[in-house]
This record gives C-alpha cells, sequence and structure tokens, in this order.
C-alpha cells in the first residue's frame, strides 16, 4: 500500500499541480494566439514578472496574511494580477500595437515578443538577482496529512497548503473564463474577434477594446500561473525558457485559440511529465518476489531522468505536430 | 511589371549609385577597431576579432533563414553547441585505456541494439505496405518503439555509468580540429533537416517554438551525457588548427586563426552571394515574398523552405565549431540564449537581413558593443552604488557584478525591439531589384 501511496503523492497529487499551473499559462498563450495572431514568447516572463510582484508586496506587508488567515502572498494576488495586466497593456500599447498599425507579419511580432522576454528578464534580474527565494516571508507552509483508512499504509498522502490553493484557484480560473466567454458582452465579442477579424470589426466590435481586455485577461493569468508556481517551489527568476515549451505544447496540443483545449492540453503535458519521470520500479516492488530476476533488479524504471524532463514537451509537440497539427480538439488559428 | 515599379519605388535601387552608406558605416566599424587596438592592447583585440569572426559565420546562417526566406530560428545556441562538440570530440586525444577496455566494446553493443531497434520500428512503420491496416501498424510501431527505448536506455545507463567511474569520459578521436568543424556543420545539417521536416509546412510561429526547444534539449543532453563531455566538468584544452599561444605567442596565434576564420567568411560570402543572384536566390526571395504565386508557379515551396533551413543550420554548425575550437575549453553549461541565440539575432536585424554585407558589418558591429559593454555597465553600476550609498544610503546587494550583466539582457531585447520599430530592414538593408 505504501507504494500506491507514493503513486499518488509523486503523480496524482504532482501532476495535477504542474498540469493546473500549465494549463493557466497555456491560456494566456491560447488567447493571445487567437485575438492577435501570434505566438507570444513573452508570456512566462509575464508569468515570473507576476511573481516577483506578489514577492515584492509580500514583502512589504508580512502580516497581511495573518489577519485573513491566507497566506500573504495570495491576499496580495489580486493586486499583482491587477499591475501585471496593467504591465502586459502598456507593452501592447509601447511594442506590439505600433507594429500591428505596420502591418507586419506574425513572425515579426513574435521577434518582438522575444524581444520583450528579454527586457522583463533583464529587469527581473537586476532587480531580484538570479537566485531562488521563498514567497512564504513571514508565515510558514502549512502541510497536511492524509492517512489512509487500510491496513498496512503507513504512508500518508502529502498536500501542502499551497498546492490546495492552487486546486481551488484553477477551478475558479476555469470557471470564470468560462462564464466570461460565454456569457458576457464582451467574452462574445472576444469569441466573435478570434473568428473572423474583420466579419468582428464590420459588426461594429471595437477591436481595440477587445486587444486591451485580452491583455488585461492575459496578464491576470499569467500573475496567477507565475504566484502558484512560485507558491509550489520557490520563486526563481529563470525560469521562462524552460517553461515556454510546456506551455506551447500544451496551448498546441489543446488545439491553438481554443481555451478548454488548452486547459486539457496543460494537463496532458503536465501528466506526461510526472509518469515520464516516474520511477515504475516503486509499483513494482510489492510483487519483487514473484517477479523473473532482469525486471525486479532494475533499479530505475523512469522513461527519462529529471534531469531530461524538458524533452518531454518537445517530444509531445513533435507528435502533435506530425500528427495532428490542428491539436486534438480542432484549434482555428493553424 | 510597370505597376509594379510605381508602387515600390522605395525599393528599387538606383543602378550603380556610389555606395556611401556601406562606405561610412565600414569606415567607423574600422575606426572602432583601431580604437579598441589602441587601448585595450593587441591580444585582448585579436581574441575579439576572432570571436567576432566566428560570430559572423552565425550571422551568415541565421541571414539565411530569415533574411533569405523569412524563418525564424530561436535556438541558434543548440546548433552552435553541437558544432562546439563536434570540434571537441574530434580533435582531443584518443582515451587509450577506455578503447582497450571491455566498455568500449559493450558501448559499441548498445549503438548496434539502438540502431537495431530502430530498424524494427521503421520496418514496423512500413508495414502498411503489406496489407497491415493502419491503426495496427500505428499501435505496433509505436509500442515497439516504447519497448526498444527502456531496453537501450537501460543499457545505456548501466554501461555509461560504469565509464564515467572509470575512466572519467569517452575522449576524442585525436584527428584534426577542421574535421571536426566540417562534421559539427553536418550534424547541426541533420538535426535541422528533421526541425525543418516536422515545422516548416506549419505556421512560422512553430518553427521558433521548436528550434527553442531543441536547443534547450541539445544543451541539457550535453550537460548531463556526462560520459560524453563531462558535463559540467568541461572539457579542455581543445588544440586549434593553427599553432597555439603555447608556440608562438598570444597575438601570432590569435592572428593565425582569426586569417583562418576570415578564409572562411570570405569563401563563405562569395558563395552566397552568387547564390543570391543566381536564379535560385531569385526563387528563394518569390517564395519568401509570395508564397502563392511562387507555388503557382510551380516551385516546390516545402522542399525549397528545408533545403534553405538546413544551409543555414550548416553554417550555423560549422560556426559555432569553429568558436568552439578557439575558446579552448569546452562548457555546456556556458552556451546560453542571450550569448548564442539573441545576439546572432540582434547582429542579423541590426545589419540587414538579406544582405550578406549588412550581416556581416551586423555581426562585427554588434560583437564589439557586446564585449565593450561589460566593463561598462559594472562602470555604470559602480556609479549607482556610490551615489545609492552616498545620497540615499542603500545598501549594495553582494552580487552586483552578476547583476550588472543581467542588465545586458534588458540592453539586447531593447534593442531587438527599437530596430523592429524604427528600422525594420536594418542599417544596410537588403537591395532589392527589379528585373525588366
Amino acid at each position: 500500500m505504501n507504494e500506491l501511496v507514493f503513486f499518488i503523492n509523486n503523480v496524482i497529487v504532482a501532476g495535477s499541480v504542474t498540469g493546473s499551473i500549465y494549463a493557466i499559462g497555456a491560456v494566456g498563450v491560447t488567447l493571445v494566439f487567437s485575438i492577435m495572431r501570434f505566438a507570444h514568447f513573452a508570456h512566462a516572463d509575464m508569468m515570473t514578472f507576476g511573481a516577483f510582484m506578489v514577492l515584492l508586496l509580500t514583502l512589504a506587508f508580512p502580516q497581511a496574511g495573518a489577519a485573513v488567515g491566507l497566506p500573504t502572498a495570495v491576499v496580495m494576488l489580486p493586486l499583482a494580477m491587477l499591475l501585471t495586466a496593467g504591465l502586459a497593456v502598456g507593452i501592447d500599447r509601447v511594442f506590439y500595437k505600433p507594429l500591428r498599425a505596420h502591418g507586419v507579419k506574425p513572425i515579426v511580432m513574435v521577434i518582438a515578443s522575444l524581444g520583450v522576454t528579454l527586457m522583463l528578464q533583464g529587469l527581473i534580474r537586476v532587480f531580484a538577482g538570479t537566485s531562488g527565494e521563498s514567497l512564504y516571508v513571514d508565515d510558514r507552509k502549512e502541510i497536511f496529512r492524509l492517512a489512509l483508512p487500510f491496513e498496512g499504509a503507513r504512508a500518508p498522502i502529502v498536500v501542502t497548503e499551497p498546492q490546495l490553493i492552487l486546486f481551488v484557484l484553477t477551478v475558479i480560473c476555469v470557471v470564470g473564463l468560462h462564464l466570461f466567454l460565454s456569457r458576457s458582452r464582451l467574452g462574445k465579442a472576444m469569441r466573435a474577434m478570434s473568428d473572423n477579424p474583420d466579419l468582428a470589426r464590420a459588426s461594429g466590435i471595437n477591436t481595440n477594446l477587445i486587444v486591451a481586455v485580452t491583455w488585461v485577461i492575459v496578464g491576470g493569468l499569467a500573475a496567477i500561473a507565475g504566484t502558484l508556481l512560485s507558491l509550489d517551489v520557490t520563486f526563481k527568476p529563470d525560469l521562462s525558457f524552460f517553461l515556454l515549451l510546456p506551455i506551447f505544447a500544451a496551448a498546441i496540443v489543446g488545439g491553438v485559440g481554443h481555451p478548454y483545449g488548452a486547459i486539457a492540453g496543460g494537463f496532458l503535458v503536465g501528466f506526461a511529465e510526472t509518469l515520464a519521470v516516474f520511477n515504475w520500479g516503486v509499483l513494482l516492488r510489492p510483487f519483487r518476489d514473484s517477479l523473473p530476476e532482469w525486471l525486479s533488479g532494475a533499479g530505475n524504471l523512469a522513461f527519462v531522468g529529471s534531469e531530461y524532463k524538458i524533452v518531454v514537451p518537445f517530444f509531445i509537440l513533435v507528435a502533435i505536430l506530425v500528427w495532428r497539427p490542428t491539436g486534438i480538439f480542432k484549434g482555428k488559428v493553424i | 511589371m510597370s505597376t509594379q515599379q510605381t508602387h515600390r519605388e522605395d525599393l528599387v535601387a538606383a543602378p550603380s549609385r556610389f555606395p556611401l552608406r556601406e562606405v561610412v558605416l565600414f569606415a567607423l566599424l574600422m575606426a572602432a577597431i583601431l580604437g579598441v587596438f589602441a587601448t585595450m592592447g593587441a591580444a585582448y583585440s585579436t581574441r575579439m576579432l576572432v570571436e567576432a569572426a566566428c560570430y559572423a559565420i552565425l550571422a551568415l546562417g541565421l541571414t539565411i533563414q530569415w533574411g533569405y526566406a523569412g524563418q525564424f530560428n530561436a535556438g541558434v545556441m543548440g546548433f552552435v553547441a553541437l558544432g562546439g562538440y563536434c570540434a571537441m570530440a574530434f580533435s582531443m586525444p584518443v582515451n587509450g585505456e577506455f578503447w582497450a577496455s571491455p566498455l568500449a566494446g559493450e558501448l559499441g553493443m548498445v549503438v548496434l541494439m539502438a540502431l537495431g531497434g530502430l530498424l524494427v520500428v521503421v520496418g514496423a512503420s512500413r508495414l502498411h505496405h503489406l496489407g497491415v491496416p493502419k491503426r495496427l501498424r500505428t499501435g505496433l510501431a509505436v509500442v515497439l518503439a516504447l519497448l526498444f527505448y527502456l531496453l537501450v536506455s537501460a543499457r545505456l545507463g548501466v554501461v555509461t555509468e560504469q565509464i564515467e567511474s572509470q575512466y572519467d569520459y569517452i575522449g576524442g578521436l585525436g584527428l584534426p580540429p577542421w574535421l571536426g568543424w566540417i562534421v559539427g556543420g553536418v550534424v547541426a545539417g541533420v538535426v535541422g533537416y528533421f526541425i525543418g521536416k516536422v515545422c516548416l509546412g506549419l505556421r512560422s510561429d512553430y518553427l521558433a517554438i521548436a528550434t527553442l526547444g531543441i536547443a534547450e534539449i541539445i544543451k541539457a543532453v550535453l550537460k548531463n551525457a556526462d560520459w560524453l563531455t563531462r558535463g559540467t566538468a568541461t572539457v579542455s584544452p581543445l588544440p586549434w588548427p593553427v599553432p597555439g599561444p603555447a608556440e608562438v605567442g598570444f597575438t601570432l596565434a590569435r592572428a593565425l586563426y582569426f586569417s583562418v576564420t576570415a578564409v572562411m567568411i570570405v569563401a563563405i560570402f562569395y558563395l552566397l552571394t552568387r547564390a543570391y543572384h543566381a536564379p535560385w536566390g531569385r526563387m528563394i526571395r518569390a517564395i519568401r515574398d509570395n508564397e502563392i504565386s511562387a507555388a503557382a508557379m510551380g516551385k516546390d515551396i516545402n522542399h525549397r523552405r528545408l533545403e534553405i533551413f538546413v544551409l543555414g543550420c550548416i553554417l550555423m554548425g560549422i560556426g559555432g565549431a569553429a568558436l568552439g575550437s578557439f575558446n579552448g575549453l569546452f562548457d555546456p553549461q556556458g552556451y546560453l540564449p542571450l550569448n548564442h541565440t539573441f545576439l546572432v539575432l540582434v547582429m542579423v536585424i541590426l545589419g540587414g537581413p538579406g544582405n550578406n554585407l549588412g550581416t556581416l558589418f551586423g555581426a562585427f558591429a554588434v560583437y564589439i558593443i557586446w564585449v565593450m559593454s561589460e566593463p561598462l555597465a559594472l562602470a555604470v553600476l559602480d556609479l549607482a552604488v556610490t551615489l545609492g550609498e552616498g545620497s540615499f544610503g542603500w545598501e549594495a546587494t553582494t552580487n552586483l557584478d552578476s547583476r550588472a550583466l543581467q542588465a545586458r539582457v534588458f540592453v539586447i531585447g531593447l534593442l531587438i525591439s527599437l530596430v523592429l520599430r524604427f528600422a525594420p530592414k536594418g542599417l544596410l538593408p537588403e537591395k532589392v531589384k527589379h528585373h525588366g
């Protein structure tokens, strides 16, 4: 039974955590894809920026969380979301809008977003240094241990407080986004613009407003994803190029321009990563005596070592591009 | 034809005007190089020149991809690292102890097993020619691939662990470095072929994402496969194709190395310029500027794109190998997206994508600025610290030096944004000739 608990801790819980983070990140990428039609490389650094804002606010008011009963970082999250949304709108005004007005090809926008990502990276590193920092400044990480009601299960299932917050926030984000896109006027206008920008403009939709609203949502989601990632481990300023690949893989797997697909893709990539680095030898341990020598003798039965984790999203990306470039949910932008 | 000319006057090059802009820019560049020679000394300046020349080869590779064909490669670093690895693997002395040991045979067995597995999987994926249903064939191929992958990786893990503990790493081949440079180009081209094959028929963004990914993967493999590269322990000193500093002194050795790279650049430049003006070059530009009409003229678009992409990757591999040999140290962790991807990108878009001369200018100019910005950034930060401590009572953090270097990340990003906004064609724009 301990092996099963180990499996739950290392695959189900860990996979849901990475999956949620990738899902929220991929939704942002896919929204930019569907409204502005380019791969937004600066998304990962917007995530880092959001987490950095949370870190700064937490350092400024370390006591705020105790008053509400939540970690300070979570209390500061809405403010950081606002700041990141403002940054996203600002970046669009200064760097992307003039290029869009010029009617450049999408690939030039991609390069522009790489320029933006480098600027953000440089700024964050100049102010935050390059080492990791915990977002838990004044309060400590609660850890919940759930003992299983079985004989022989000595090890408990371990879930930390930030992981619970993460699950709750992911559900809120997904439901909120769904309601916004399907019920509100702006959300419907966004979907119309992603389907056919010219038709949307002709039918009286203010496309500039839609673009701004998209950036606000993208910035807010990026701040959430970045903060959750940093809460789960630590805040690191130089994650971005490692985050980009899984997030883009998730968005493409789910079908580019397809928010629900991006969520599914995020969980798919997250679970694929954790399943690939999981040591399957652990599950064979209870049957050690009845297995052939060559199988039980193998110490580590993981598909890839954790140092090659980044291969997994890349492999998924290549596979989907070869077999089904539109993604599993038939994205709108090919 | 006539309507086109009236609409695109800005693009029509005057037939034979005096190349004033080129002369002025290159004169400024020359003055900057002489200035560096005067202030920093000959040894330092020749090193800078050699590195700039290697970067120029990389930039020529990227200008083919981005300038000629509009393909954006965001993973130059990966191809540079591959080239660097090949230069190392070919030129380092042979590790005799390892090759004499039984482990060499076992490693050979693993390689044979991998090849055999590959053959079986490829064979299984062709089974539909024998009448096997397609779904069954795909399933079979995937299962076989997984099985062989697990078997081979388990064996490889055991063998490599022993190699690492007993013989450090497998060593090089003891061949002349230039052979490694050529093979580096070939290997980079092969990797580029597979990436291009997957991505080039799709949206242009996907190529950027995939190359970014493959670059990180190549770096991860080189960093963690200690039996192949010694990983973080790094390999040095790499032999040079010319007499090294120990024999003839720093300045002369570097000058000799520079002349080798200069000959390479001249050869590549000459061939590229010929190709650019040849029918082949016109076809490539036609595909870039109007894909649909080029296809209507019967051009095989995806094939030509792949050709261009692979050609660019080969140049990046060669340039990376030359750079690796010159550094004298193979350190997989030293390959950074900023230094080896974005710096090259800035060289190309600032110099003029699609214009070989502009790219050369961009490579040398940007590299000089890059090298000189290091002491400058430190000086600016020092000033800021003294000001901050003096007038506001701020306390400086400890790792200021590394933070000052991070400021260069910001500057490169800003440069990319500014060039795209205000000089999208670069300082020396591509000259589009209209015939007839």
